[in-house]
């Protein structure tokens, strides 16, 4: 392989000069250390590169080794249930031993779903892996096709083991096994993109309700610090309906990721009663790790999203966050002098973050099988701004756009997401998702919730000025309304057990009933009683609290619910004792 | 380590703190050098860039003094390191760790690297044990547990030194490891007076004891400022890894530490990113806040209390903004309370502890105590918004409730904000039901029914809807 020698470094870039071909892109291995880098730029003779480890202790004169080949990344049945660096090198061996599906000393179960003599197509599964949950598929490679020539039996094998011999059309053997390498930098081949027209339920009542995001489609989570951006991103972790979660920690604190690791094991998914950690990969690269593994981790997480998507799952890749993968592009590209763009970040920052989100998709997979990558982006602001560049760009990709908002958060509102700054693109196409699970009436109940809050910003604006002892009752209603809505509805608890996750069927309830309110109540203004009395009645205590008090398994008590406001809101009806 | 290497005259240039020579020498990044000018005491240094022909050192004192002819550099061959031992305690240095009390030199028992090492997320464990400072805006409100990083962001005029002054001296482990505490006192630039004043009020109250105190003076030069915190986290990490100590690292004043950072940026002639500030200050600073932690296998844990003050009372400067990207929440000092006599002025509602849920709740401090603060958060946020539409529309322009509110507001700040002397936790939630007994308990929808009749009694001057 090619080789040079380093003549200048400065922070994690390093200049050498090059005796032998070398590409970009192509991973190099520095000093007597055998430092992980990536070519980044080549002129004659001179070669910049990114070292991907501290550079303390490098030298000029010490040599630079060529691989040969670009970032890639080792995707196999080890990754769920463990921890990994931005390379995905691993933390820790195994965190959670029994859920995965490997027997000690790096083996795993092997079960073949093919026979010899057997015709098999590029991206085919020749063979599953069972156990922890998911029956993982062992894949042909997307370049190769050919006959199976022969194949291992059912049993257990190192994880070195060669499983499969196929016989390309060409004539010549190739052998696969458990692992295979991909270049993180590279899509991986599908194909043909699906459209999206189902939602990600992320048991999250403001998300699903009033903004869905699609299987395979792109949401930012954009939020000031204190705002409960890593909250969310967990949380939806926790409960949103994937079959695997990708959580990449990108320049963000450690004890986060420890708090990750700590919890996930101990819960338990609602819909199958496995361990969370058994559907979950975590790529963890802290604020103090290398600036320059923040930059690949990304990469490699969307690489790892990919590989399980191709196996027909859907998957669901958090990424916390974002905007640290930009500030280190930043730093490197201050590093090689290249000429700023806005806010000194790199002239090619939006079409890297397009890049990125346009990995997201629905898709048929090259075996046939249809698979999903959602992509959910935690963008952090300077200063809550979200007119910076980052978050601006990736505005542009998205198609759900969750704003986190500084005042809810003081007032410790979570999820604080932002009704009037946030939105999702096309939202009418998941009608029919809805109306299958029993609620026709999702659009005009969103469309309805929607536009109680914004009249309510309008109403406090104008309190603002005359004072709400001015409003005229049908407005203090509004906003009593409104107020309702925020507090039973859209607030929601991340470490309530009771209500951290809400099933569509929970929320459609809970709406039905609130909505049920302002119509009796708006019925009431109609004949004479006073907002005041409407506000004072005790129902609306158990209204504010029936996410925490009616639980998963307490559905039944909505009925009994709907039927004491029926009979409150008829009792004043009967006796208006403060009307106006 | 390899036999000791200097070299003399070849130095080709003198800038600022850069001092740049011939490259004759073989080294690495960033170890640390001696310089010694004539008849002057050494100076420490580091490698900062390295090409085929030049070397830069980055010198960590002043470069007055020195010549192009005379300097004489030494090369450790090795990053900068510090020499620890027991009897740290009690102790007081300067910013690179040197004793600065008269005293002799630490025993040496352990080298360790000034900048440490990035700890394996995957090793650390979950903080999770409550500290409590005495102060009830902190304890009630925003829980500083062991392992966490908890800035206070002050301003100008704002008494965040006599905060932190009295967090050094009151603030306990509740339960087993109550002995295992310690203090590093951490001052970054901070004036003669102020030093001496930490001191005087450490020796005094006998909290020095169990203290060991870093002070880097304003009058120093300011590259020193950047290895200060490095050196006295290194003392931290030593203390609670060889000692077992459960250690609260207080700093202060990051902003000084961040001027610094500019200063020896621009001399470096880098690109700057916002206000001047490096593009990289955010992992600069995450290397120095990420060392707070609670490590599995270490006995001892470091928890960080960092203080800063917010240039132009802006939360949205850099610095503010970066800090509280790295740091596990904030508390936030508020003029308008300091003008009101309110001691300490912590503003609770932009203030923020984001173990809170680890560390409190049954098993941990209270089990009702998580509740009471989201109802008091709740209730002093609508107290605010209220106090907002008053000051427009006036009191008369309230509803009843709102009034209601305004009172709770001024309650809330001098009775439980408001303080002289420690708290303990349990008096802290005392005050905190009774405030809440001001409000109807209709509003109170984040307690349960249960909790409201165990805890809430209207208040003494009653209420009309209660």
């Amino acid at each position: 392989m090619s080789e040079a020698v380093i003549r200048s470094i400065g922070g994690p870039v390093l200049h050498a000069r090059a005796k032998g071909a070398f590409r970009v892109g192509e991973v190099i291995e520095i000093g007597a250390r055998r430092l992980p880098g990536e070519v980044i730029r080549l002129k004659e003779e001179e070669l910049v590169a990114q070292v991907y480890e501290d550079t303390t202790g490098l030298r000029p004169g010490d040599p630079v080794y060529g691989t040969g080949g670009p970032l890639a990344v080792r995707l196999g049945p080890h990754l769920l249930g463990s921890i990994f660096d931005g390379l995905l090198r691993p933390l820790d061996g195994a965190l959670d031993r029994e859920a995965l599906p490997r027997q000690g000393g790096g083996q795993f179960r092997f079960r073949p779903l093919a026979t010899a003599g057997q015709a098999l197509g590029p991206g085919s599964p020749f063979g599953e892996v069972p156990g922890g949950g998911i029956n993982q598929l062992c894949l042909l490679p997307p370049q190769l096709a050919g006959t199976v020539e022969s194949i291992a039996e059912e049993g257990t094998f190192a994880a070195d083991t060669n499983l499969c011999t196929i016989r390309t059309p060409a004539g010549a053997l190739r052998e696969v096994g458990f692992f295979r390498h991909w270049p993180v930098r590279q899509a991986r081949p599908v194909l043909e993109r699906l459209p999206s027209d189902e939602p990600m339920i992320t048991g999250q009542r403001i998300l699903d309700t009033l903004f869905p995001v699609a299987r395979g489609g792109r949401a930012a989570l954009p939020g000031g610090f204190g705002t409960g951006k890593t909250v969310l991103q967990e949380t939806l972790a926790k409960w949103c309906d994937a079959d695997v979660i990708v959580y990449v920690g990108c320049g963000e604190r450690g004890n986060e990721m420890a708090e990750v690791l700590h919890d996930f094991p101990s819960l338990v998914d609602p819909r199958t009663g496995r361990r969370l950690m058994e559907r979950t990969v975590i790529i963890a690269n802290t604020s103090n790790m290398p600036v320059t593994a923040r930059e690949a981790s990304i990469y490699t997480a969307v690489t790892v999203g990919e590989y399980f998507r191709d196996q027909g799952l859907h998957v669901s890749l958090m990424a916390d966050s974002t905007s640290r993968w930009a500030e280190a592009l930043r730093e490197v590209s201050g590093r090689l002098g290249e000429l700023p763009g806005e806010a000194a970040y790199p002239a090619y920052l939006a079409s890297r973050l397009a890049e990125f989100y346009e990995r997201a998709a629905r898709v048929r997979t090259l075996a046939g099988g249809i698979g999903s990558l959602t992509i959910i982006g935690a963008v952090s602001p300077p200063a809550g701004d979200f007119s910076e560049p980052v978050t601006s760009h990736t505005k542009r990709y998205v198609g759900a756009f969750w704003g986190l908002d500084r005042e809810r958060a003081q007032a410790r509102f979570y999820p604080a997401i932002h009704p009037l700054q946030s939105y999702s693109e096309g939202a009418g196409r998941f009608a029919s998702w809805w109306t299958e699970r029993g609620n026709p009436d999702w659009v005009a109940q969103r469309e309805r919730l929607l536009s109680l809050l914004e009249s309510q910003a309008d109403l406090e604006r104008m309190a603002r000025i005359v004072g709400k002892d001015a409003l005229p009752p049908a407005q203090q209603l509004t906003l009593l309304c409104a107020e309702l809505v925020n507090e039973s509805f859209l607030r929601q608890s991340a470490v309530s057990p009771v209500d951290r996750f809400c099933s569509p069927e929970r929320q459609t309830a809970m709406l039905r009933v609130i909505l049920r309110f302002i119509e009796l109540a708006e019925a009431a203004l109609e004949r004479g009683v006073a907002p005041q009395t409407i506000a004072e009645l005790a129902i609306l205590r158990r209204l504010q609290r029936m996410g925490e008090e009616i639980g998963e398994d307490r559905l039944d008590r909505i009925p009994a619910l709907r039927a004491d406001l029926e009979a409150a809101m008829a009792d004043i009806e009967g006796a208006p004792r403060h009307a106006a | 380590m390899r036999p000791e290497l200097s070299v003399q005259g070849t130095a080709t240039a003198i800038e600022g703190p850069l001092l740049f020579l011939r490259r004759n020498v073989e080294v690495g990044l960033n170890e640390a050098v001696e310089i010694i000018g004539e008849g002057e005491k050494p100076r420490l240094g580091r490698v900062a860039a390295l090409d085929e022909t030049v070397l830069v050192i980055e010198v960590l004192e002043s470069t007055g003094g020195l010549g192009l002819q005379d300097v004489r550099v030494r090369f450790f061959g090795e990053p900068l390191h510090a020499a620890l031992g027991p009897g740290l305690l009690g102790r007081i240095f300067n910013g690179v760790g040197q004793p600065a009390d008269g005293g002799p030199p630490v025993a040496l028992a352990r080298r360790l690297r000034i900048d440490g090492t990035p700890i394996n997320p995957a090793s650390r464990e979950l903080p999770k044990d409550f500290i409590e400072t005495g102060i009830s805006a902190i304890d009630l409100m925003n829980s500083l547990v062991r392992g966490q990083k908890l800035p206070l962001f002050s301003g100008g005029g704002l008494p965040h030194d006599r905060i932190a002054t009295e967090i050094a001296q009151n603030a306990r482990l509740r339960g087993e490891g109550e002995g295992a505490f310690a203090i590093v006192f951490v001052g970054i630039g901070i004036s003669h007076e102020t030093a001496e004043a930490f001191r005087r009020a450490m020796q005094d109250s006998g909290a020095l004891a169990h203290t060991a105190m870093f002070l880097n003076l304003a009058s120093e030069p300011s590259t020193q400022r950047l290895l200060t915190p490095r050196c006295a986290l290194t003392a931290a990490e030593y203390l609670a890894a060889e000692e077992g100590r459960h250690v609260l690292v207080i700093m202060t004043d990051m902003t000084n530490y961040c001027e610094a950072l500019r200063e020896v940026s621009a001399s470096h002639g880098e690109v700057p990113s916002r206000k001047g500030y490096p593009g990289y200050m955010y992992s600069d600073l995450a290397s120095i806040y990420e060392r707070a932690g609670y490590v599995r296998g270490v006995k001892g844990t470091i928890t960080q209390l960092p203080i800063l003050t917010m240039p132009a009372e802006d939360i949205s400067h850099p610095i503010p903004d970066l800090t509280g990207y790295i740091t596990e929440g904030q508390v936030v000092l508020d003029k308008t309370l300091d003008h009101k006599g309110v001691y300490p002025p912590i503003n609770v509602l932009p203030s923020l502890s984001r173990l809170m849920d680890q560390g409190t709740g049954a098993g941990y401090t209270h089990a009702d105590h998580p509740s009471l603060a989201g109802q008091l958060f709740a209730s002093y946020a609508k107290a605010v918004r209220v106090r907002l539409l008053a000051s427009v529309v006036g009191r008369d322009g309230l509803t009843e409730i709102d009034r209601d509110y305004l009172e709770f507001a001024d309650q809330f700040e001098r009775r439980l904000v408001h303080q002289v002397g420690r708290r303990t936790l349990e008096d802290s939630m005392e005050l905190g039901w009774r405030v809440l007994g001001r409000l109807p308990r209709a509003e109170l929808t984040r307690l349960s029914d249960a909790q409201i009749s165990r805890y809430i009694r209207p208040d003494r001057e009653g209420k009309p809807h209660a």
